[in-house]
């Protein structure tokens, strides 16, 4: 713990990251140029927080010196990482907005295989909460308003990459599907 | 082959997601040729985009060239009106802006966007703009940055402040011009804008105190709606109070104090926090400080564990301040959050009785193996000062930590546990023979080689003196059969110790010593033969000066005097005494005791202060060809503490010179002394020549 208080300054977040419940990414994003600046650090950290916080759903632990909110759903959780000194109140308001955005896009379905059906919707929530670290809206409704997305009623998984880009035959087949794309 | 895809197998459905999601990057991207058709189908061109994003972000690697080609085509995307599709766009331009060449070619696109009647793209383009202009294409955008800060729009004028604050490490010049739209855009009623137009303005103005405190004050007073803002606020006025060491009645403390009384706990928490860290408060000036948190317990998780820590901080100081709080905190040992349940513990453990000791070390016990490495320390560190406090529970603690040492856990959570064992050996002799035998255990399965050379020199220092020290050569003598050489060699050290002190054991000693002097390494041999040597001769003197008592003289000071004489051949042996005696280090104040950050620079000793002028004064070439320091003074204060200025003197004594070092700090902040001179008067009959 620290003496010195923070420099007043608008980047309050660290680090924001989505795991599956093996600790695989689906999503991550750093906004500190210092922490973790290589992708192989930055996985050795995830797979760190996910060891130490899967098992007991707390909302809220202090990790390689820095405090980590988070929150769980189904098979899905989600990281908000800050500076040791950050006001945590602060982290949960984005970790907060971040689920219920991202609830409502699901459609309440807050689980892998809907995340990854519908993952420009999440990338766009991301982008519309923080952006380079500064919080940037903390209202879900704001945000939904922002992002205007509909979730897709044809969803990806559903279809072979060689549909979604026409390949011709002699090109590596994927699992076909009947499914014709609208 | 087309085989019917069975809906109800989840299992395939699992396989397929991960084979489409791990598809070949580059695969995909030759698949950009998508982009060029006509009519552009949103649908795919989205897809295509969306996986190129997360696979850029699962690390997958392109190549400048693929990634430029993509770009490329991806920036026909910009005739279809599809939002999302839009939208991804700006995301890719920002992602792929580092990797991929002429991006700038974009740029008359987002510009075009940026002013359009869409205000759902507006926002967007700015930021996607601003990540990859650089100054000269800034001053070319620079009048619709300035329009967009002060747009009605809340996100656009939002994305152009955070934006701005972005690129002011790039371009402070241009960025500064933009100042009087920002402060503009401070009074919007949107509470986001708010907070950033007040991040951007504290941000090009806090190199000037004074336009930070009127701005402050401005601000205090209009009253803001903003959460975010207020934090900010209480972050600007107690780093003001900081600097200018303002006192408890200035206007920017009461300020700070009536957000105790915010609506907002973020608020009420920020400033919780601000006054707990300042540097001398009361214990009258905690206590609403103190009760705010204490409400806040009743809250979630994290505004428990928020208000919990900074408890524990208080507690350092003010213990009497919490002992209000016991009772909440009670309830909290039990909580399921196990860093909150130890943070309730340790702040008990400082504002606890005697009594409750016992009781608390019970809970704690329980549950330790499950907390990370960081609270751990922090549970030693609290028992370390329970011990100072209260030395007659030190039989409960003692076995407490030994239960500590043989679980698993980091370097710096052992090192913090020896430490505390150490310290209650320290203090209370009736501990040292149940703490000399932990620290046995320990080191015979220990990794840790500074762990296990520090034990063993302890072992060294106080074993001898126990009532039956032959127990403890069997600890020592295996781990120079066992362990690394820097081990091997302390043993030795230790051993020695053992036969100087006890005659008894002294044959068995030379024993063993003999069986070192075999040994493969060869600092472990010499110390071997030496020790030898020394014991053989059975005197007590020879004894004191070569096994006791260690190097006396300061090791910096000790190498630069070896220096010089191998500079300057000469007939004589080197004498030791022509080395200045160690002083005593600067050894820096431990007053938070917290959770150790993980820091990637490793801790350096801290050099004595004499060593700190040697360094200095032989940089100096006039002063070079004096020879070896022998002594510093003490600082002399020459002036009052209060005047203009302040002059301290440090006299230096070389063998044939004196060296008066004359530190002159001025104490006024807008004032530049210069031509600073200094006059001698000599007083008395001194045959002094100045050089």
């Amino acid at each position: 713990m620290d003496s010195t208080s923070l420099e007043p300054s608008l980047y309050t977040v660290k680090a924001v990251f989505i795991l599956d419940n093996d600790g695989n990414r689906l999503l991550s994003k750093y906004y500190d140029p210092e922490l973790y600046p290589s992708m192989k650090e930055q996985k050795n950290f995830e797979r760190n927080v996910f060891n130490k916080t899967h098992k007991a759903d707390n909302e809220i632990s202090l990790l390689e010196g820095l405090t980590i909110v988070y929150k769980s759903s189904i098979d899905l959780f989600f990281y908000v990482v800050g500076s040791v000194q950050e006001n945590e109140l602060m982290l949960m308001s984005v970790l907060n907005c971040l689920f219920e955005s991202l609830s409502h896009i699901l459609r309440k379905n807050v689980e892998r295989k809907c995340l990854l059906d519908n993952m420009e919707g999440v990338f766009l929530v991301v982008d519309e909460i923080i952006d380079g670290g500064v919080i940037l809206e903390s209202d879900p409704q704001q945000v939904l308003q922002k992002v205007n997305y509909r979730a897709d009623e044809n969803p990806l998984s559903e279809q072979s990459v060689a549909q979604v880009t026409h390949t011709d035959t002699n090109t590596p087949q994927w699992h076909n599907v009947t499914r014709s794309i609208v | 082959m087309i085989k019917k895809f069975d809906k109800k197998d989840e299992d395939r459905s699992d396989k397929t997601f991960d084979a489409l999601w791990k598809s070949n990057l580059i695969f995909l991207l030759t698949q950009s040729r998508i982009f060029n058709e006509t009519p552009i189908n949103p649908r795919r061109c989205l897809h295509i985009l969306t996986k190129i994003i997360y696979l850029l972000n699962q690390g997958e690697h392109f190549g400048t060239t693929e990634a430029t080609e993509a770009f490329f085509a991806m920036t026909r995307l910009f005739q279809s009106n599809d939002q999302t599709l839009r939208r991804m766009c700006y995301l890719t331009i920002k992602e792929m802006a580092n990797i991929s060449e002429d991006v700038i070619i974009v740029t008359s696109s987002l510009t075009k966007d940026m002013t359009g009647k869409e205000d759902v793209y507006r926002g967007p383009a700015i930021r996607a703009l601003c990540r990859i202009t650089d100054t000269t294409m800034l001053q070319a955008i620079e009048r619709y940055m300035k329009q967009a800060i002060v747009d009605k729009v809340p996100s656009v004028s939002s994305s152009a402040l955070v934006s701005s604050l972005h690129m002011v490490k790039m371009s402070y010049d241009v960025v500064k011009r933009w100042v009087n739209e920002a402060q503009e855009a401070a009074s919007s009623d949107n509470i986001m804008v708010q907070y950033h137009a007040l991040g951007l303005l504290y941000h090009l103005r806090k190199n000037d105190r004074l336009a930070v405190t009127k701005m402050l004050n401005k601000f205090t007073k209009s009253g803001l709606k903003s959460p975010f803002a207020y934090c900010m606020l209480i972050r600007i006025a107690s780093k003001l109070l900081d600097e200018t060491e303002g006192g408890h009645d200035s206007p920017l403390f009461d300020f700070i104090e009536s957000c105790l009384r915010n609506k907002n706990e973020m608020v009420v928490y920020e400033a919780a926090s601000a006054i707990v860290h300042m540097p001398n408060c009361t214990a009258r000036e905690l206590a609403p400080a103190v009760s705010g948190h204490n409400m806040l317990i009743y809250y979630l998780t994290a505004l428990r564990y928020a208000a919990v820590r900074t408890l524990n901080k208080v507690a350092m100081k003010h213990p009497s301040a919490v002992t209000a709080c016991n009772l909440d905190l009670e309830n909290l040992i039990t909580d399921s959050n196990r860093s909150i349940a130890t943070l309730a513990i340790t702040t008990l453990l400082k504002t606890g009785s005697e009594s409750s000791v016992d009781r608390l070390m019970k809970q704690i016990s329980s549950f330790v193996s499950e907390i990370s490495d960081e609270f751990k320390v922090v549970v030693v560190q609290a028992i370390s000062a329970l011990c100072q406090k209260y030395p007659r529970k030190h039989s409960v603690m003692m076995n407490f930590l030994s239960n500590m040492l043989r679980d698993d856990g980091g370097f710096e959570y052992k090192r913090a546990i020896v430490d505390c064992i150490i310290g209650i050996i320290e203090e209370n002799p009736e501990s040292k023979e149940t703490g000399l035998a932990h620290l046995c255990e320990f080191i015979e399965d220990c990794e840790h080689t500074v762990l296990a050379t520090k034990i063993l020199h302890l072992l060294g220092k106080e074993g001898p003196r126990t009532p039956q020290p032959s127990k403890y050569i069997r600890f020592i003598f295996n781990r120079v059969v066992l362990e690394s050489e820097a081990v091997r060699a302390a043993a030795v050290s230790a051993l020695a110790k053992f036969g100087a002190q006890n005659d008894d054991l002294l044959p068995s000693v030379l024993v063993l010593m003999q069986r070192c002097m075999m040994d493969s390494d060869d600092e472990v041999r010499d110390r071997a033969t030496f020790y030898m040597n020394v014991l053989q001769q059975k005197q007590k003197a020879l004894n004191a000066a070569y096994i006791f008592n260690g190097l006396s003289v300061s090791v910096p000071g000790l190498e630069k005097s070896l220096h010089q004489y191998t500079l300057e051949p000469s007939e004589r042996p080197f004498d030791l005494k022509s080395v200045p005696l160690a002083s005593a280090p600067i050894t820096e104040q431990k007053t938070e005791l917290a959770p150790v950050a993980s820091s990637k620079i490793p801790e350096k000793l801290a050099p004595s202060r004499q060593d700190i002028y040697q360094e200095q004064l032989a940089s100096i070439t006039e002063f070079q060809g004096l020879g070896p320091l022998f002594k510093s003074s003490e600082p002399v204060q020459l002036t009052e503490a209060e005047t203009e200025y302040v002059v301290r003197c440090i006299k230096h004594t070389f063998a044939g010179h004196m060296v008066f070092q004359f530190d002159c700090t001025n104490t006024l902040n807008d004032q530049l002394l210069q031509k600073v001179r200094w006059e001698e008067r000599p007083c008395g009959v001194h045959s002094w020549n100045t050089v």
